[in-house]
């Protein structure tokens, strides 16, 4: 069938007419997407357009009600939680920082590091070295070695900022969601967040959502424009605005 | 490696606490049974019975504090573990009364007799041993947080819905335990108990090992919490408590851990519970009444939640608040304790040790504002 | 001449009278002394010979026979009957019915009956009261016919209905008429047409009457047929207890509705989790006790008014009380669910314990108004009084609440901080105070379900908690933040409750609702009626 035809794309993330409806109301209305390997995307719509919907369905937090969600060619994403679908590879930024408060930065990054989940053998696991040596390399990347051993609670906002960019550093996923990253910063922030999600990009696939025009531009991207559900265009980012249907319902008249 | 994990969690803190647990433990029995009653240092029974009441209290709140304190589960079913090990218990010293019962029935207690059972319910077989009743006062717990859990973390049922079907459990339990036709005595429960091991229950030699093996017992119990926590186990639970689903995005299966601390502490509940009946010598249905373990929770918020030491503060804090109060003063004591509540949770959440920590952290803080 | 010879036989005819009636004096004492010798067996005879007599008089010395009141006097054996007064008995002639002095037991011979004579008995006072001008005392009489027939009454149930002119009384002359046939030997035909009457009747008597008739039955038709009538009748009775029950737990429900309800709002909508629920309840139950104790000593007239005068109290009472417990705790702890929880138990304490400090730990009496007292038959169903207005009661709470919600401005306020609180602020709501009135109103609906439960439950510090953890079961069942979920809760789980009950008895019906609630909520976390959504999270 059909079936095996699309999972054999080349395709990291494959989203096949995927719908969720909350009583009555599509939050995503027969939505297909393609993310290749390597590759980064960005996700701009108005408000209500489903994108936070499509970052639940991709992470597992919320069950589609029809579609097929494929992750890596072979993975059925509808049928995992999502502790099982981060082990797979793909984690998640939220749009607020958040990072565990009552543990010290360096632990923030201990509980994040790829590998050991279970909780039987965490209660007898000491840090090994290769964890040790990983941990003092993520530590330097986000230039906090300092403040390792503080309360993440006393963190500023920007350092909490950082803290969770080495969370997502020490969890190494292939695909890496991110929601509004920019959203309240500066516009030097903003343009400093650019570069080390482009800097990431290099490493890992990255699907951003994004309102700001200015740091999608920044960018470069390919987009992929959201409405009421559904993909409205896909292109580059001057192609996309260009579209009449985008400029209707998001860019305005 | 056991020694290895136990000692993994042994800051200097609880090293203090372990010692002066076991110092009471040991003391207090001694100055009983090697002093002379006219000496002023002779400590006597009663006082043995009332510290190991107050240690398995403390052994109780530190089981509440395990789940509540380290992973943001508010339990308000802890005192059914504690009474269902109670009960356990109370069957093993029921059937060690032998023939010496009112009624003489070699086999049946008299309660049954009484109710005109003519043979014993097959679930009292296997009491008579002690080391069977030892394996069930740790299973039987065990296994009904193990169902409760395994349903209730699976489903995702946390915060106040997790608190309300923990109370409704235990007064479901409350209300079945009060019928006659469980077998477990019905409304009166156990009581009238001779012998322990062979040991009269009433004897100082006794009260004050069962004293001694109270604080044993929460010794032992602080230990394993110690290393519980301080393991990188320890580390995700906590984290699971304050940010559950940003856990799970990082790939932690959450219900493993909360299931784990969760039979834990109900196993640590158990043994308390069982420890504590031959000290008061009863165990009815009303040990599961919903304000026993909403009063446990009340000592571990007293005592300063998500600390080791402060549940037991807690614990002796307030029984000694009740023994005094209900004694000198009956008609207050319950104002005291709702006050108590309300006091705690509005202006000491986080008890005494952190009172003490929020004062030692103004002067740090104070200092380490300088160089900023 | 006309005159005397009209007044001669006037005279005469008055004459005839009084002879025909000293004979039936004098027959009566004979018939009542052969009550009090010979053996059990002669006397069963003569009681039967005084119940045909079918005179009034002979009813009050059976039943004084009955109840072991029927002595011979040692001094001249005279019949009479004595009733206790003090030490002594008060005396009256049996016959006449005139007092006849005082008596002590030693100067009395007691006439004795046995079980056997006592059942005969009945059933003949039974026979006898056919005829009363009092249609209770009738209808009592035909019911204990019915319940133990006796052929003997035959004759005098034929007169009774033949005289009847009450078309209740009558049918139920003809259904002890029927029962009497059926032990009678009556032909095969009467018995037939009587089993058709029994079964009609359709209750638990009938059935019995039923089975008694298939057991003495000779006659294989009769047999049969009476066979087929007890099943019918036994279909009957299982549809009524079936709506029996329905109406046991629509009763149980509204009560858990009205104990819930207050619960919804400020639970339901507010997320606020009021551990003190139960003693708003308990407080609006005081309320009127206190109401119907200034009434009884000042305004006895009033009593019937009593409930009424006290809703309004109970409700401003609850409420204020709420609205201190929301200014005074609550509102320092919103965000932290569980310390509410915990700082709600403690608040719930303080109040049991006043109230206990200040009107004793006892249970203190309520009563109830002449509206709520009694019952009426539906059918087979009885129906108190008490309950149905409770129902009613609570289901204009209901609504009364949801047309606050839907259409006062404090609704849409309420609806407007619980949607998006920092908006409704910057649009000028001043949500404290919302948050207060919510919190008030919800309490005052839990004072008023406490002067409906004060009419059915035991008026006691403790009235609360036995209703707090099954509110909170109902709230979450029916799914939080829904009202009409709260209905449907309230009124699934009395019913099932109910249904449970004869099944599993009271303790273990409710444990297996407990148990069934635990395992639904792990199922269904956000109840029946869940919202989904992102506003949820």
């Amino acid at each position: 069938m059909s079936m095996t035809e699309q999972r054999s794309t080349s395709a990291l993330l494959y989203l096949s007419g995927v719908t969720v409806s909350f009583d009555g109301f599509k939050a995503l209305n027969n939505l297909s997407l393609l993310v290749e390997p390597g590759e980064m995307r960005a996700i701009i719509g108005p408000n209500g357009a489903g994108k936070t919907t499509m970052m639940d369905v991709v992470t597992g937090k919320t069950r589609p009600d029809e579609g097929e969600v494929v992750f890596d060619g072979k993975a059925d994403l509808t049928k995992l939680d999502e502790a099982d679908i981060a082990t797979l590879g793909i984690g998640r930024k939220f749009q607020k920082p958040t990072v565990f408060e009552n543990h010290t930065v360096r632990d923030n990054l201990l509980l994040a590091l790829a590998g050991l989940r279970s909780w039987y053998k965490l209660l007898l696991a000491a840090p090994t070295k290769a964890e040790n040596t990983r941990l003092g390399e993520i530590l330097s990347i986000i230039r906090m070695e300092a403040q390792q051993h503080m309360l993440a609670a006393r963190l500023s906002h920007g350092q909490k900022q950082w803290l969770e960019i080495g969370m997502l550093l020490a969890q190494d996923p292939k695909l890496l969601l991110v929601d509004e990253p920019v959203a309240g910063m500066t516009d030097v922030e903003t343009e400093t967040t650019a570069q080390v999600l482009r800097e990431i990009n290099k490493t890992h696939s990255v699907v951003v959502v994004e309102h700001d025009m200015g740091f999608v531009r920044a960018l470069g991207v390919k987009v992929t424009v959201l409405h009421e559900g559904s993909m409205l265009a896909e292109g580059t980012l001057d192609q996309v605005s260009a579209d009449p249907r985008v400029v209707e319902v998001y860019l305005g008249r | 490696m056991i020694t290895r994990f136990l000692w993994q969690g042994m800051g200097p803190m609880l090293r203090v606490a372990v010692l002066f647990v076991l110092a009471i433990g040991i003391i207090l029995p001694l100055l009983n049974q090697l002093m002379p009653a006219s000496s002023a240092f002779h400590v006597p029974a009663w006082v043995l019975q009332l510290i190991g009441k107050y240690l398995c209290f403390a052994s109780l709140a530190l089981a509440v504090d395990l789940v509540w304190g380290f992973c943001g589960i508010l339990t308000l079913g802890h005192a059914a573990f504690f009474a269902l090990g109670g009960y356990c218990m109370g069957m093993y010293l029921m059937r060690q009364i032998g023939s010496r019962g009112q009624y003489g029935n070699p086999l049946l207690p008299d309660f049954m007799v009484f109710l005109n059972y003519k043979e014993l319910p097959w679930f009292w077989h296997g009491f008579d041993q002690f080391w069977f009743a030892a394996i069930m006062i740790v299973l039987v717990p065990s296994v009904l947080a193990l169902a409760l859990g395994w349903f209730a973390f699976r489903s995702r049922v946390t915060g106040v819905y997790l608190s309300i079907i923990t109370q409704a459990m235990t007064f479901a339990l409350m209300l079945a335990f009060f019928r006659n036709d469980m077998g477990l005595g019905g409304n009166n429960g156990m009581t009238d108990f001779k012998d322990i091991l062979g040991f009269s229950v009433q004897s100082d030699a006794t009260r004050a090992t069962l004293c001694f093996t109270s604080a044993l017992a929460l010794a032992i119990f602080l230990v394993i919490s110690g290393a519980v926590v301080g393991s990188r186990f320890g580390k995700a639970l906590t984290a699971v408590r304050d940010a559950e689903s940003r856990m799970r995005f990082l790939g932690y299966r959450v219900e493993g851990y909360k299931l784990f601390v969760f039979v834990l502490s109900a196993a640590m509940a158990g043994v308390a519970g069982a420890l504590y009946v031959p000290q008061v010598g009863i165990i009815n249905p009303s040990e599961f009444s919903p304000g026993n373990s909403i009063e446990a929770v009340l000592w571990v918020a007293v005592g300063g939640r998500g600390t080791l030491i402060g549940p037991i503060l807690g614990a002796f804090a307030v029984n000694f608040g009740k023994t005094y109060l209900t004694g000198a003063l009956p008609e207050v004591w319950l104002f005291a304790l709702g006050a108590l509540f309300i006091a705690v949770t509005l202006f000491l959440p986080k008890g005494i040790v952190g009172l003490w920590s929020q004062i030692r952290n103004r002067g740090t803080a104070r200092k380490a504002r300088v160089p900023a | 001449m006309f005159f005397l010879r009209l007044l001669a036989g006037v005279s005469s005819a008055l004459a005839a009278v009084l002879i025909a009636a000293t004979a039936l004096a004098a027959d009566l004492s004979a018939l009542v002394t052969n009550l009090t010798t010979g053996s059990f067996g002669d006397r069963e005879t003569a009681v039967g010979a005084l119940a045909a007599s079918g005179d009034a008089r002979a009813a009050p010395i059976l039943e004084a026979l009955g109840a072991g009141q029927l002595y011979l006097r040692k001094s001249d054996n005279a019949v009479v009957i004595g009733k206790p007064d003090g030490n002594q008995l008060a005396l009256t002639e049996a016959i006449s019915g005139k007092p006849a002095g005082t008596g002590s037991e030693a100067e009395l011979d007691r006439v004795r009956v046995n079980n056997r004579l006592r059942g005969v008995i009945e059933a003949a006072v039974g026979s006898l009261t056919l005829m009363s001008p009092d249609p209770r005392v009738r209808r009592d009489a035909a019911d204990s016919l019915f319940k133990r027939p006796d052929p003997a009454a035959l004759a005098a149930l034929d007169a009774a209905i033949a005289g009847e002119k009450d078309a209740r009384i009558k049918t139920a002359f003809q259904e002890a008429r029927a029962a009497v046939v059926l032990v009678s030997d009556a032909s095969k035909q009467d018995k037939l047409a009587a089993l058709e009457v029994v079964r009609d009747k359709g209750n638990r008597d009938a059935l019995s009457v039923l089975q008694a008739a298939i057991n003495g039955a000779s006659d294989p038709d009769v047999k049969a047929a009476a066979t087929a009538a007890a099943a019918s009748v036994r279909q009957s009775l299982a549809g009524w207890e079936a709506a029996q029950n329905v109406w046991y737990g629509i009763s149980l429900g509204s009560v858990l509705l009205l104990a819930a309800i207050g619960l919804a709002i400020t639970f339901g909508t507010m997320g606020v989790i009021n551990m003190a629920h139960g003693e708003m309840v308990m407080l609006g139950a005081y309320t009127t006790f206190v109401v119907q104790d200034i009434i009884r000593t000042s305004f006895p007239h009033l009593f019937d008014a009593s409930l009424v005068i006290a809703l309004p109290l109970a409700f401003v009472v609850a409420g204020a009380v709420g609205i201190a417990i929301e200014r005074g705790i609550i509102r320092f702890l919103y965000g932290r669910p569980l310390d509410t929880l915990l700082a709600t138990w403690g608040l719930s304490l303080v109040l049991q314990q006043a109230v206990r400090s200040i009107f004793g730990p006892s249970n203190r009496e309520v009563g109830a108004p002449a509206f709520m007292s009694g019952a009426f038959q539906l059918g087979q169903l009885t129906i108190t009084y008490g309950r149905l207005w409770i129902v009613v009661f609570s289901l204009l709470v209901f609504v009364t609440l949801i047309l606050v919600l839907r259409k006062t401005p404090l609704g849409l306020y309420m609806r407007a901080v619980t949607q998006n609180r920092p908006m409704a602020s910057a649009m000028g709501i001043r949500t404290p105070r919302v948050d207060a009135l919510t919190f008030g109103l919800g309490s005052g609906i839990a004072g008023l379900a406490g002067v409906a439960l004060s009419q059915i439950d035991n008026v006691s510090p403790n009235l609360g908690q036995g209703y707090i953890i099954d509110s909170f079961m109902v709230v979450v069942f029916g799914g939080v933040g829904n009202l009409f979920g709260t209905l449907v809760g309230a009124t699934a789980l009395g019913i099932v409750n109910k249904f449970l009950e004869p099944y599993a008895g009271a303790v273990l019906g409710k444990i297996l609702v407990l148990v069934f609630i635990i395992l639904f909520i792990q199922r269904r976390p956000r109840g029946l009626f869940a919202l989904k959504g992102r506003s949820v999270e």
